[in-house]
């Protein structure tokens, strides 16, 4: 296949990068390497628009993350119709120490061009948030961070770059890129080989074996898990801010976050680990973030039972702790973004911007001409979302489809037509994650219980995919393994051993 | 938005709201609406194909649809009762104003005199507990994959490890057998199994699948899917103890590790709830601190046999015609009922009527932890046994049933009931 710019995975970077690229007459192709986009770190975080007070402003990450302020959010979240709450952010003082961290913050904060960063006192500190450890004596207010969904947001500007031209490939492993005389030949990956004049190489924990199979490269990634709580929505008025808890004698200081869908997300520990599979949470950080971050900030908040959900993410670090982004040494071509972690969700339209014109740099040595379109549409239309309708809009919406009406899942009242639109959206929704990704269906307390044999049942008929092959998320997370009355005894014969303790 | 009027809503149509429907219209002219979201009525028993049922009720043993349709049946011949299924209820407020959507109606709402909330109950997931790990296909709950092999047709797994012995998970043990599968066993964190005695009898024993109590899954293994679990002994604060974890390989992991009332539009009414029960408090009528609100079944109280739901509904039925023909006859001042020594919780909370023709009225419970040999005793404010009930055993795993008679509902400000050896 031909293609001009070939953007290696679709996170959050690749798929803003693929929204800039699709403002010109160009052939722009996003190649994942999972069953849907946003299935990496982007996926997986603390969900955090950073306004960037606290950020050393002399590094790349601090450029970029200053770059991509409040305006630009508020604009760009407006176009592609994601919700971008402005929580404001408050880091919590319990003594002298933390006193100290608070006033240099300040000072930070200013010399980052940042408004409205000031010092509350106890009192202040439990207005903002009254159901705080009350123990707290002054606290840093930022009314400059943010919250957003971090998969709304990637799938919005994914489906708004679809729009305008881009091509997404699902499944597309990349298996090997050849490279003759500085320029690219072809690449290779799971679903077929790709031409293209320009790679940009935003592969996420995975952006090092990449670089690697054009360049001897001096930089590598290693993953640094974080995992974290979500709450039930019945909590959802309990904390108003993103909060920071304060360094203790173990930890660095972490964060609880009002979601935008009225959840509380909880997080993280960093933990350096070898595999960058290994997403599996651990009873030992469980407790550890509980003890010294989500128990210590709000007594209130239970070890379980209102707990949603836990999940583990993985930060994608280079070894400076910078982000890197240049051309690949030996290959001008090529453009590698490497170890783009927190604040890279934040950074994403920043970094598009970068990249955007870090192409207009080499376009005529690509053999690519970048001419604008006449007509680039940067509005990603809004999907009927019943929840946060009107009685008024919903009859409305229900008299044009009825399946609006219908419910499958009961805790968060998504309808069929919902998941109709999901499934037959500019990135069609092809697992059952990706559908609850998509409209909440199965992110409820029952976490899928009831909706999820009535979601494989709509994906069979809509794909026309046997149940037996529809996952949970790729892959081989097939749900259902066999029909029933269909295990071969003799294949089962002797295979019937118990759990002897 | 269409608006509707109707003298007895019934939200729900599995056993809890059909029974309480059904009696609502043989004792009344009243007009009534049964909605259920599901496409079809019975609720929960459309899947449990096994049977059992109806032993106490009906006094013969039928499968779960069957009792269900003995109901259906019932309820679909009545002039009087309006049925909606395929209805989703997705707001009461305090003035019994009930909004809902289906497909004919679109969104609508409905004035009714008396609500019955009979919404039944969800299973605890494996995330209520948070067992770590990867966040693999392969775990559900025992009801998720009774609905998938029942009504379905299809196996979510072959080798198969069941946390947690509810009812569900020793049937869904048995079913998974007989389908070819293997189950490896059914651990259970505490020292006693939750569910019935002949569930463990029928189901497990008679297959010979091992049920380890104190045991616990410490964390659940693999990339896509699972591929094994890690299980441990819990010490007597239910910790896991780390020399005895063991890795154990399976495709599926069942989880049978309780049940929750669905109470989120009984809270959107300003319904209270109990903190032991998650259900209603509720008087004897099953009468919720809303007027004209009454609440039977799982959602009031997880119940261990259908039996006692019908039971339950049906006082529940009969008492919204009561309400609103105003036949009710209070006490001067209510008797509360306090659960004592090894009780977990009562159920009703209070009794606020008089005693008509009854000769007692039914008081459900749960004891805390098994004891051998014990009396249940009723006793009044001052600590005097008025009555007492022998009991060779008790667990949590089976309510307990008493008749209070009709002379100790008298004077008192409460009656406690506890277990004495």
């Amino acid at each position: 296949m031909k293609t001009d710019v070939l953007i290696i995975g679709g996170g959050v970077v690749g798929c803003a990068i693929a929204r800039n690229l699709s403002q010109y007459n160009l052939d722009t192709s996003i190649v994942e390497k999972d069953n849907d986009i946003c299935m990496g770190t982007s996926k997986a975080n603390s969900s955090m628009i950073h306004s960037g007070y606290n950020i050393n402003g002399s590094t790349l990450k601090g450029k970029l993350c200053l770059k991509a302020d409040v305006k630009r959010y508020d604009r760009m979240c407006n176009e592609l119709n994601v919700e971008y709450k402005h929580t404001g952010s408050i880091f919590a003082g319990f003594n002298e120490e933390h006193l100290k961290i608070i006033k240099a913050e300040v000072e930070n904060a200013k010399k980052n061009g940042l408004e409205g960063v000031r010092i509350l006192n106890h009192e202040e500190v439990m207005k903002f948030e009254p159901n705080i450890n009350p123990e707290v004596k002054y606290a840093l207010f930022d009314p400059n961070t943010g919250t957003i969904n971090p998969f709304e947001y990637t799938l919005a500007l994914a489906e708004n770059a679809v729009m305008n031209g881009v091509k997404v490939y699902l499944n597309a492993e990349v298996l090997n890129i050849i490279v003759k005389d500085k320029k690219i030949e072809s690449v290779y990956t799971t679903i077929g080989s790709f031409q293209p004049k320009i790679i940009i190489n935003s592969a996420g924990l995975y952006s090092d074996k990449i670089a690697e199979m054009v360049d001897e490269i001096d930089f590598y990634v290693h993953p640094r898990r974080g995992e974290y709580y979500v709450y039930d929505k019945k909590w959802r008025d309990f904390v108003n801010h993103c909060i920071y808890s304060p360094p203790t004698s173990v930890s660095k200081g972490m964060i609880i976050v009002p979601t935008v869908d009225g959840n509380i997300l909880c997080g993280s520990n960093a933990q350096e680990i070898p595999d960058k599979t290994d997403f599996s949470t651990t009873k030992e950080y469980l407790d550890y973030i509980y003890r010294e971050n989500i128990h210590m900030m709000f007594p209130g908040l239970p070890r379980m039972g209102d707990v949603v959900t836990t999940f583990a993410g993985l930060r994608a670090a280079s070894n400076t702790e910078d982000f890197i982004i240049d051309y690949a040494k030996n290959t001008p071509t090529m453009i590698n973004l490497v170890g783009i972690q927190s604040p890279g969700l934040t950074s994403a339209p920043a970094i598009a911007d970068m990249v955007e014109e870090m192409i207009l740099n080499i376009a005529e040595f690509s053999g690519i001409k970048m001419t604008k379109k006449k007509e680039w549409n940067p509005i990603r239309p809004v999907r009927p979302n019943l929840g946060k309708m009107s009685n008024d809009e919903k009859t409305k919406i229900i008299a044009e489809n009825p399946d609006y009406a219908k419910i499958i899942c009961r805790c968060e009242t998504i309808s069929k037509g919902e998941i109709l639109d999901a499934i037959h959206a500019p990135i069609p929704a092809m697992d059952v994650d990706a559908i609850k990704r998509r409209t909440r269906s199965g992110m409820g307390r029952c976490q899928g219980g009831f909706c999820g044999p009535r979601i494989i049942a709509i994906l069979h008929e809509e794909l026309g995919i046997d149940p037996l092959d529809i996952t949970k998320r790729g892959g081989r997370s097939n749900i259902l393994l066999s029909k029933s009355k269909n295990l071969s005894l003799f294949e089962r014969e002797g295979n019937n051993e118990k759990i002897r303790l | 938005m269409k608006k509707l009027d109707y003298d007895i809503v019934v939200v729900g149509g599995g056993p809890a709201g059909l029974a309480a429907a059904l009696e609502a219209s043989v004792n009344s002219n009243l007009k009534i609406l049964l909605m259920e979201r599901s496409e079809r009525l019975g609720g929960i028993l459309e899947q449990c194909i096994h049977n059992g049922f109806g032993l106490s009720y009906f006094k013969e043993e039928l499968t779960g649809p069957e009792y269900a349709s003995r109901f259906i049946k019932e309820v679909e011949k009545k002039d009087n009762i309006d049925i909606k299924t395929g209805t989703m209820v997705i707001d009461i407020n305090p003035d019994k104003v009930v909004i809902a959507e289906n497909v004919e109606d679109g969104l609508f709402q409905v004035y009714a005199k008396a609500v019955v909330l009979a919404m039944g109950c969800r299973e605890r997931t494996r995330e209520a507990i948070t067992i770590p790990g990867n966040r693999v296909s392969g775990v559900m709950t025992a009801g998720t994959a009774q609905r998938y092999v029942n009504i379905n047709g299809y196996l979510p797994g072959k080798d198969i490890i069941i946390l947690g012995s509810g009812d569900i998970g020793l049937i869904m043990a048995r079913r998974m057998t007989l389908e070819g599968c293997n189950v490896k066993g059914v651990l259970e964190i505490m020292p006693y199994s939750s569910g019935l005695v002949r569930n463990k009898v029928q189901c497990l024993d008679d297959f010979d699948i091992p049920l380890y109590l104190n045991y616990t899954v410490t964390a659940i293994h693999g990339k896509d899917r699972v591929e094994a679990v890690s299980i441990a002994k819990v010490d007597d604060r239910l910790n896991p103890i780390s020399e005895t974890e063991i890795t154990v390989s399976c495709d599926t992991l069942l989880l049978s590790i309780g049940l929750i009332p669905e109470n989120e539009l009984s809270k959107s009414a300003g319904v209270k709830l109990d903190g032991v029960t998650k259900g209603a408090i509720v008087d004897e009528k099953r009468e919720t601190n809303i007027k004209g609100i009454f609440a039977c079944g799982n959602v009031l109280q997880v119940h261990d046999l259908v039996d006692n739901v019908s039971a339950e509904a049906k006082i529940a039925g009969r008492s919204a015609v009561e309400y609103i023909e105003e036949k009710f006859d209070k006490l001067d001042k209510p008797i509360e009922l306090k659960p004592g020594n090894n009780i977990a919780y009562l159920v009703p909370h209070r009794i606020e009527y008089k005693i008509n023709d009854e000769k007692y009225i039914e008081i459900y419970m749960r004891v805390h932890k098994p004891m051998e040999h014990i009396r249940l005793c009723v006793l009044d404010e001052k600590g005097n046994i008025l009555d007492s009930y022998r009991r060779d055993i008790v667990v949590p795993g089976s309510m307990e049933t008493i008749r209070l008679k009709s002379e100790f509902i008298r004077n008192y400000d409460f009656i406690k009931v506890e277990v004495q050896e």
